[in-house]
């Protein structure tokens, strides 16, 4: 019973949290009066959004999140300078612009959506499409002359990582 | 002037010429590139690190002249959020367009890509 | 030395952003001018920071973020468009 009101009341504890702290950062101060209205807000909107939420994200080790954050950033600052060199001192006529196939072990869509975000960002791929039904995302290398190395290395550097925290 | 706000202004600055190096290298791929799915790479990576590089900016200054802020941060995040959502976009824009003579590798299964499968 | 690096900063931003609209005139798809309205967009929200760095000034910070906004919004609109044939079925 308490439970089921609770879960009425605060159906994404994760989502609340987020908005009390995106709205002290909007305010760009911190005293009680901005913390309460966040905390407001952080309930409300939860409350009146819920019918399009309907589950919870299943994450079973939230902390693993936070390590495999700093792997991403650090990827995104190398992966930029790599592009970026790329860019200004090879000829097109010499890349390797590849398209990957990657067949997917992820199933839950938050999860497969955080890959496909990380694909995005990070060294010369861009994610492009994800197959009907949802078992292998297409994926797009500017400079990959060998796509199966590309394949495995985002397997075992992202794809394992994820699987970890998501299931 | 002491030594650690000395400090600051170096990051200020070295974040702003790495965050306007990049912004504008995004842009040259943008023109350089010759294929539409090669034109996505330049503009999705480089462009949000750049503007990422000069939010930084704006942030440390601001901790340097007095009282900090850190709403840029809200910024930073939301490119960063929406980059990839954008690009994916894009990149079915060009899928859609290639329908017909398209060379990609066929997926595992026998549904097809999803941009394709779409009434 | 902070104001010679915005001085800079501001011209190769606002270099890049020229980069961009040649690109948006030369097409030659839909896609690619999707895509140079993007670049534009964050260049935009680039040169706004630098603006309010160098006048010294926060009130720029609320223009950035709406830049940000609907620069996501517009591009996701026009994409869907272009497949779909309507952006809110």
């Amino acid at each position: 019973m308490s439970q089921r009101l609770a879960r009425k009341l605060l159906p994404h504890p994760m989502l609340s949290t987020m908005l009390v702290v995106v709205w002290c950062l909007l305010i760009n101060h911190l005293s009680l009066g901005t913390v309460v209205f966040g905390a407001i807000l952080g309930l409300l909107i939860p409350i009146s959004t819920a019918a399009y939420w309907p589950d919870r994200p299943k994450i079973t080790r939230p902390w693993r999140l936070v390590s495999y954050m700093g792997i991403v950033i650090w990827d995104i600052v190398v992966a930029n300078v790599q592009v970026a060199m790329i860019v200004l001192f090879k000829r097109n006529a010499d890349m390797a612009p590849n398209w990957v196939v990657i067949p997917l072990e992820l199933r839950t869509p938050e999860a497969i959506t955080m890959l496909a975000g990380t694909i995005t960002l990070t060294p010369g791929t861009v994610s492009a499409d994800l197959s009907a039904d949802g078992a292998a995302l297409l994926v797009h290398a500017l400079d990959a002359p060998d796509p199966d190395a590309v394949r495995d290395e985002i397997k075992t550097r992202y794809e394992r990582r994820l699987k970890e925290i998501f299931e | 002037m002491t030594g650690g706000m000395m400090l600051l202004d170096l990051l200020v600055t070295l974040l702003l010429i790495a965050g306007a190096g990049f912004m504008l290298v995004g842009s040259y791929g943008l023109l350089k590139l010759d294929q539409p799915m090669k034109r996505l790479h330049a503009p999705t990576k480089a462009s949000t690190l750049g503007v990422g590089s000069l939010l930084m900016a704006s942030m440390v200054d601001t901790f340097a002249t007095g009282d900090g802020s850190l709403h840029e941060l809200l910024v930073l995040a939301f490119l960063f959020v929406t980059a990839p959502i954008t690009g994916n976009f894009i990149a079915k824009v060009h899928l859609h367009r290639q329908r017909d003579d398209n060379d990609l590798p066929p997926p595992p299964a026998e549904e097809g890509w999803a941009t394709h499968s779409e009434k | 030395m902070i104001d010679t690096a915005l001085s800079i900063a501001i011209g190769a931003v606002g270099l890049a952003q020229l980069l961009a609209m040649v690109r948006l005139i030369l097409g030659p798809h839909t896609g690619d001018r999707i895509l140079a309205l993007d670049t534009m967009v964050i260049n935009a929200i680039g040169l706004i920071i630098l603006l309010g760095l160098r006048w010294g000034t926060h009130i720029y910070f609320e223009s950035a973020m709406i830049f940000a906004m609907l620069g996501f919004v517009s591009t996701v609109a026009l994409a869907r468009f272009v497949l779909r044939g309507d952006i809110i079925e």
